[in-house]
């Protein structure tokens, strides 16, 4: 290498680390993320889960205001709580996973509400419906990974979400909670 | 003579009993076929709250008995017919608390906790296991096809003494006192 190369490339390789985006947490670790839902019927809970989903996040605990996360959900892939179910949630009344095969949360706004605890508020579109939702979360850091967990209720009925004789909430309830696990490691 | 009857709160909880146990058997046959709906999801529950509810029932009555022993069988009866019907008593109460207890590990087994009434939850023994689900699954239903038998040959035992022995056996659990005339 040149004597003259080098001059002009040390300059850069200084600036390069610089230059790179700010410390944080953006490789989502599928395998180890998880999004559950709990529903009451007849009064008991049952849980249930989505099995593939694209979780995509930028997050830096020094700058929380700075973070975005993106999720993305495969309705195929529900499991919502036995074999009957996930027979008849897959279909019109329910999700209308045909018609509307993925779920997404795009956030909007990320804050610090003290502690370890933020909030994140954004767009959520379930079967082509989008209403806002606020999701308060905490983060914490594990042996090198972020690992956010959080939990925020939806209404299924503004999402359309058991039609026809399925909307009566006395036997299963409008209000359903989701809960989220993401485990992402740091940006590379 | 030793009374003949059953006390009156034995003999209550037996037709309580008796008709909770044939609602249960009943809602449990209409129920199994019915496409998923908002009315499957309550029938089962009324029918795990009903089957909570008998296997409470059984208890009350097992401590009942414990403190008022049956009358005395009649002296006319056979040896062979003691036993049979000790046994075939026995297999009575061990099938009533049984059939519940199968019926709740099922539902335990395929994920759904059951809570009395919706108001008092009844731990889950087991987690969800859905192959151990269909196994209680079929056990809770031989219980139940073997209970039917057992009910069908208690009410012909029943009807036995009562038509063929002419005995006091019939009217000693009769709501109404029949007594031998």
């Amino acid at each position: 290498m040149s004597r003259l190369s080098i001059l002009v490339l040390a300059p850069l390789l200084m600036l390069a680390p610089a230059a790179a985006p700010a410390a944080g947490y953006t490789e989502v670790v599928a395998e180890r993320s998880a999004v559950r839902f709990v529903s009451r019927q007849m009064g008991v809970e049952v849980g249930g889960s989505f099995e593939r989903f694209d979780a995509r996040l930028e997050f830096d605990p020094a700058h929380p205001e700075q973070g975005r996360a993106r999720l993305e959900i495969d309705m195929a892939s529900i499991d919502a709580g036995s074999r009957d179910a996930n027979e008849e949630v897959v279909g019109r009344d329910w999700f209308d996973v045909r018609t509307h095969p993925r779920a997404t949360f795009v956030s909007s706004t990320v804050r610090a509400l003290g502690g370890n605890r933020y909030e994140v508020a954004g767009q959520l579109t379930i079967k082509g419906r989008t209403r806002e939702a606020v999701a308060p979360f905490t983060f914490r850091q594990e042996g090198g990974l972020g690992v956010f967990e959080g939990q925020f209720a939806i209404r299924r009925l503004d999402f359309a979400i058991g039609e026809g004789m399925w909307s009566d909430v006395g036997v299963v309830a409008d209000e359903v909670q989701i809960r989220f696990n993401v485990v992402a490691a740091a940006a590379r | 003579m030793t009374p003949v009857r059953y006390t009156a709160v034995a003999i209550v909880l037996h037709w309580l009993m008796a008709a909770l146990l044939l609602g249960l058997f009943a809602v449990g046959l209409y129920m199994v076929d019915l496409p998923l709906s908002p009315r499957k999801l309550q029938v089962y529950s009324w029918h795990k709250w009903a089957g909570v509810t008998a296997f409470a029932f059984v208890l009350v009555r097992l401590a009942w008995r414990a403190g008022h022993p049956p009358p005395p069988l009649p002296a006319s009866m056979a040896v062979w017919e003691r036993a049979a019907a000790a046994v075939a008593h026995g297999a009575l109460y061990v099938l009533m608390l049984a059939i519940p207890l199968s019926g709740w590990l099922m539902s335990s087994a395929m994920g759904f906790q059951t809570v009395w009434f919706g108001v008092l939850p009844i731990p889950d023994l087991i987690g969800k296991n859905e192959e151990l689900g269909d196994l209680l699954r079929i056990i809770h239903i031989s219980l139940n096809y073997t209970l039917a038998g057992l009910v069908l040959l208690h009410i012909g035992a029943a009807l036995k003494h009562r038509l063929i022995n002419r005995d006091d056996v019939f009217g000693r659990m009769w709501p109404s006192g029949i007594r031998k005339t």
